[in-house]
Parts: structure tokens; sequence; C-alpha cells
């Protein structure tokens, strides 16, 4: 009897000890669902969800704080990609949260007091310039959130929409035409 | 006799090859303009180097390659730029793209123009003047045989030349090889010696025994002991880079893998051509043959200007007028064009002109019936009818674990199926979306880590500020202390030198001569208190005397 329970606390103690080390040595820092969740949100930056950023986004969505339809460059796809990931139902966007059409900042350089006030706004530094300099747009690198259109004393930021060439067009799904019974 | 492998599937469609067999390659006359577009290869679009207006020469480079995957684009003839412009071009989009508009003077004026010693002319040379002369891969692919050709990273044991033409009604090839078998194989013999290959398979379909005649003539005369023409079974798509390489070598390429990893790399006949005229002549890739066939009087084989427009070269084979629209390329595979004014690029092998009868609209489209004639015909191995289902219902993952990528789009599925549905325009959709799926998704993970990195770096700056801030403050303070304790140090100084002039005066005082007071005998104290009592009987005196007198002054 004895022995048994000697042999039950030195087990227990033993596990214990294993526990222990493998909660410190295998610790993950962070959250990994959020990183998850950060992967599929498309990283414009916007706030348009109301949090600072996709990571904060994320975050908020992890801790359960937030729903997942807030985020429109994510689009629907995005709504669903959150869906399947967190195991919860698809909800369409709400309210005035809709996707726009892909489009990226254009500086009219003759406007452009060089105020630098954009540059502070954007979120991916894809805007170069300097003060009193003439800015410009790295349109490669612009993620369309148009973040620096409120801060422009001058408004001389448009947001032009991504025209279809033949570079970046797409196969459509095909449509078919159903089949009609003859009367 | 080397022994041929097969790959899985096939079909075979009517060839329709000899309508346009019939006679020699003619020369297309130098139509009333050229429209040239500046894209005509796999990678960036060439930039346009000549302005409106301008004067070029036949040869003359009009646009110029940009970045590493691009290639050159040439004046086809003498003559004025007219414009540089949107225009219509041979594309399933039917969306303009940058063009060059010529009109043609008609004197065909040369550049000045000199082939070099291809065996004196280092590796590197060679592949500059390939991208220089806009040479790209003429079977359809367009692209740039300079860097097929650029083989240092594998050992390349095999050069495949494909002359299989295998898609029906295509003739150019077929033509190419009976009428310039010389060429095709000094440039082969060019190309395998840029890619230290041991020897070169020479594929063409048995469906063409004069073309492997002249080209087996050609071997034999020539004398090249590691090239061999092979004569591979008919069977669409034997013609494809892949199923070729598969049916002579017997070595299977998958997607996202590159043949040269496999020791092959294959090239099709008529580049082959265009790289000997171009190294050894100095030739810009400025025309090449284009089979003219289907709804016309006279379907033909042409030696067509690059640019030259669609309308002018149905005309040479005699248009007919129940055309209702044109097909470049082959009917499994082929572009359907959205007008006759689009022109012929460096990828156009063939022009149909398609009637009513020729190409009656598809029958309605049908549910699919699972019979998986589809997977029977799939030269790469595919199960067509998963594709087509996930495709259709979005589901793109799962597609991409069915191996879509693998899917060469030849069109073998849709022509059997039973059903009619348009199975590689499903795939084709799929294939787009998933494209675009990842470039968001780079273009995501760039985005975060340009986020986080400006988030980082608007943390280090504020630190850094905060430091700075931080430093200042120690500093002032320490000035601040430095400059009290040299006050206090002062004040120490000062009053230090004040104890010692007290303690000095104190020891002074200490030691100064005694007052004669001081010590006085009992005699002197007597006579001082005799005088003092005087002094104060008078006083009484002068008071009892008068109030206002002041008493007197000792």
């Amino acid at each position: 009897m004895i022995s048994a329970l000697w042999v039950m606390i030195a087990l227990s103690v033993l596990l214990g000890i294993v526990l222990g080390y493998a909660a410190i040595r295998f610790k993950i820092e962070g959250n990994p669902l959020v990183e998850k969740i950060d992967a599929v949100l498309p990283q414009t930056q916007c706030g348009q969800c109301g949090y600072p950023g996709c990571k904060p986004y994320a975050e908020a969505i992890a801790k359960g704080e937030s729903d997942i339809n807030l985020c429109p460059p994510g689009g629907d796809e995005g709504i669903h990609k959150l869906a399947d990931l967190l195991g919860v139902e698809y909800k369409p966007f709400g309210g005035d949260a809709q996707p726009k059409a892909k489009a990226v900042a254009f500086i009219d350089e003759n406007t452009c007091i060089g105020c630098t006030l954009c540059i502070q706004a954007c979120p991916v530094d894809a805007i170069v310039g300097a003060a009193k300099q003439m800015h410009t747009i790295i349109a490669s690198e612009c993620t369309g959130c148009e973040l620096c259109l409120p801060p422009c004393p001058v408004d001389c930021i448009s947001m032009d929409k991504i025209a279809e060439d033949i570079s970046n067009w797409k196969w459509q799904h095909p449509v078919i035409i159903p089949i009609q019974a003859v009367a | 006799m080397r022994t041929l492998f097969s790959f899985h599937g096939g079909v075979h469609p009517p060839t329709h090859k000899a309508e346009s067999t019939r006679t020699p390659i003619a020369l297309a006359p130098i139509p009333s303009k050229l429209i040239i577009p500046l894209w005509q290869h796999v990678g960036n679009r060439s930039v346009p180097i000549v302005q409106v207006g301008e004067r070029v020469l036949k040869g003359q480079k009009i646009g110029r390659p940009e970045g590493k995957l691009s290639s050159a684009v040439h004046a086809s003839t003498s003559g004025t730029v007219s414009a540089i412009d949107m225009q219509l071009v041979a594309h399933h989009s039917g969306l303009p793209d940058l063009c060059v508009t010529l009109i043609p003077d008609g004197r065909d004026e040369w550049i000045s123009h000199v082939g070099v010693d291809v065996t004196h002319t280092s590796h590197a040379e060679l592949r500059h003047l390939l991208r220089k002369a806009g040479v790209v891969g003429l079977g359809g692919a367009v692209f740039p045989s300079d860097l097929k050709t650029d083989a240092h990273h594998h050992q390349i044991k095999t050069l495949v030349i494909n002359g299989a033409e295998c898609e029906p009604y295509i003739t150019c090839d077929d033509l190419l090889m009976r009428e310039r078998a010389q060429d095709i194989l000094r440039g082969a013999e060019l190309l395998r010696e840029l890619l230290q290959a041991e020897e070169v398979l020479i594929g063409i379909e048995d469906n063409k025994p004069e073309a492997i005649a002249a080209m087996q003539l050609a071997v034999t005369q020539a004398g090249y002991r590691n090239m061999e023409v092979l004569c591979v079974p008919t069977v669409y798509p034997s013609g494809g880079a892949k199923q070729l390489i598969r049916i002579l070598t017997g070595i299977e390429v998958a997607a996202g893998v590159r043949s040269t990893e496999m020791g092959v790399q294959c090239f099709n006949v008529a580049t082959a051509y265009s790289a000997w005229r171009a190294l050894a002549h100095g030739e810009p890739v400025l025309s090449r043959i284009i089979t003219v066939t289907g709804n016309v009087r006279e379907a033909q084989n042409f030696e067509v200007l690059i640019g030259t427009p669609l309308d002018e070269l149905i005309a040479l084979a005699g248009k007919q007028a129940d055309t209702n629209r044109y097909i470049m390329g082959g009917p499994m595979m082929g572009i359907d064009l959205p007008s006759g004014t689009v022109s012929v690029t460096k990828a156009t092998n063939c022009i149909i002109a398609s009637s009513l009868k020729l190409f009656p609209p598809p029958a309605p489209v049908m549910p699919c019936i699972r019979c998986i004639r589809c997977a029977d015909v799939c030269p790469a191995d595919l199960q067509p009818q998963d594709l087509y289902w996930f495709a259709k219902s979005n589901n793109f993952g799962k597609a991409q674990e069915f191996n879509l990528a693998d899917c060469i789009e030849c069109g073998a599925c849709a022509y059997v199926c039973p059903s009619n549905i348009p199975l590689v325009q499903y795939y084709r959709y799929a294939k787009s979306e998933i494209h675009e799926r990842s470039v968001e998704k780079l273009a995501a993970d760039k985005a975060r880590e340009r986020h986080e990195y400006r988030q980082f770096r608007i943390e280090r700056e504020k630190t850094e500020k905060a430091e700075r801030l931080a430093q200042k403050e120690r500093d002032a303070a320490a000035a601040k202390a430095s400059f009290e304790a040299g006050l206090a140090a002062a004040e120490n100084a000062q009053q230090q030198t004040i104890n010692e002039a007290i303690e000095r005066a104190k020891v002074q005082a200490a030691t100064a001569h005694a007052l004669n007071t001081d010590a006085l005998t009992q005699e002197q104290l007597a006579k001082i208190a005799e005088v003092d009592a005087r002094r104060a009987k008078m006083r009484e005196l002068a008071a009892t005397a008068g109030a206002d007198d002041e008493p007197p002054k000792s």
C-alpha cells in the first residue's frame, strides 16, 4: 500500500517535472491563431475594420472581441476564409462596409506642396518624398488603403482604379446557358 | 533503332493538313500597313524606342527588351512609324495592347546586318545576339530563346527539336522542314552547342513523310553524327513539349519543374531556323511561316511579315463570303480573334477562317455524367472530371491538390466530352484565379513585411528619441550638478577664507598685546576707583547745577 503510494507520488513528481520543463522549453510566443488570421487578412492596413491595422484586427478576432465581416478589402471570400478557419458561420458584410474595386493612390505632382503628411500616414511606406519636395507613390507597393487621402491639405491625392489590361486580365467563370425544355 | 515511349491518352481529331500542303511556301507581299505589337513574347513588354513619324529600316529595333525576361521587337520592313498606341491584339481577352504601326515604303530597305562566325563567338555573346534579334519560341509559347539556351545550371543530355506539329490544320512546320531542312539543322546544331547537349532528337509525326524524308536527307548530307530524326505516332497532343519529351526520352516533366533539370531542353523547328538566321545572317525575327487555311479558296503557307493585318493575309488565300470569324492557332488550342484588324505575331502559326459550316456552334452543354472519357484521353494523366467539378464550384485548393497546374490546356478532354462541357475554359478560369490569389498573397506578404518594418522603425525612432532626450536630461542634470558643485566649492572656498580669517583673527587676537588695564596692581585699582568716584561725584554736581548741562565726558 505504502509502496504503491510512493510509486504514484514519484511518478507524478517526475511527470510534473517533465511537463514543467516542456512548458518552458516549447513555449510559443504569442497566439498562433493570430498569425493564422493575419495570414488570411489582405494586409492593406487600412483600418476600415476599426482597428489600427490587420494584426490588431486579427488579435481582436482571436480574442473573440470582433466580428469576421469587418474587412472590406478582403471581400466576401475573406469572410469565407475566416469562417472556415475559425469554424464559425459565414456572415455577410454589415452596413456600409462594402468591398470596393482595387485602386492605387496617385499624387498630382503639380499640386503637391511637399508637406509629408501623407508619408506619415502611409502604413506601408509606399510614398517617397521629403519636406518641401514633391511626393510620389510607389504604385507597386500601394495597397489602396486610402489612409493618405484625409491628411492631404491640398487634396492632391486621388485613387485610380486599376484598369483591366492584358497583363492582369483573367478568365471568367464560363457562363453556361441552361438547356430549356421545348414546349 | 531507338525505342520510343508513349504518353497517356491523346485523341485523333481529323487533321485537315492536306489542304494547305499542296503548294510550297509563298512569300506574302508587303501589306499596306504593319501593326507590330510590342508584347509578342513571354515576360515584360518591350519598350518602344522609335518616335511617331520616324523612318525605320527593315530589321531596325523598334522595341528594346525590358528586364531579363523579355525580347526585342523589330521593324519588319522599311517605312514610317505612323502611330504608337493601343491596338487590338491577338489575345484571349480581346483587349488592346501597345503596338507600333508602320506604313511600309515598299523599298524593303535593310538596315546593315551581318552574321557572326558562330564557331568563334562566345556562348554568352551568342545568347545576347539571340535576345537582340528577338528570337523566341515560335511553336506558340514565345518564351525568349536566349534564356532557354542558358543551361549552365544543369547538364543537358538531350536537345529535343519539336517538329511534331500535332494540331489539326497547322502545316507551317511541315512546310518549313520540307523546304528549309538544312537551316533548321544548322540551328539545331547551334542550339546543341549552346546547351552542350550530347544528342539532338528531332521528333516528327508520321503523317508528315515528306518532312521526315527531307530532314533525314539533310542530316545524312550534313553528316551530323549525334542527330537523329525520329518518326513519332500521330496522336494529339504529341507536339506538346512535355509530351514529345516523354515520347522521345521517356522522361516525365512535372509542373513547376523545368525540363532542363531533367537534362532535356526542347525547341521548335521554326525556332531553330530563326536562331540560325539570326546568328549566322544577322537577321532578326521579322517574318514567319503561317498556315492560312479553313474557309478560304486556296489554303496555303505564307512567309508573312510580323505585324501583317489578318484581313490582308486572308485576302491572299481568297476570302470566302461566309467566313464568320477567325481562329489563330489550331482548332484545339487556338484563340478566337476579336476582329480581322489584328495582326500576326511571332506566336501565330496558323490562321483558320471559320464558317458555320466548318465549325458549327457548339451543341448545348449538358451535365457531367462522369463517363470518364476525359480521364482516358488526358495526356497529363489527370482527372479532368474532378478538376471540372472543383473549378466549377470555385474549390481551387482542391483543384491544386488534383494537380491542375499540370494541365496543358490541350483540349483533348473537351474534344471527347459527350456533354459538350467547355472543360478547358473551366481549367483556365481556375488557373487564372489561382494565379491571381498567389499574386495577391505575395503582395499581402510584402505589405505585411513593409508595415511591420514601419512599425519597428517608428518604435525604434521613438526609443532612440527617448534615449536622446534622457541623455540630454542626464547631461543637463550633470551640468547643473557640476555648476552647483562649482558654486558650492566657490562658496566653500570663500567660507573657508572667512573662517580662516576668523581663525587668524582669533589667533591674532589671542596673540595680541594685553591691554594696559588688564594686569593692574591693587594700588592702581585703588587709584582707578578713586578717579571713578570723583567723576561720579562731578556728574552729580553737574546734574544738580543745571539739567541742561551735559555731563562732562570722561
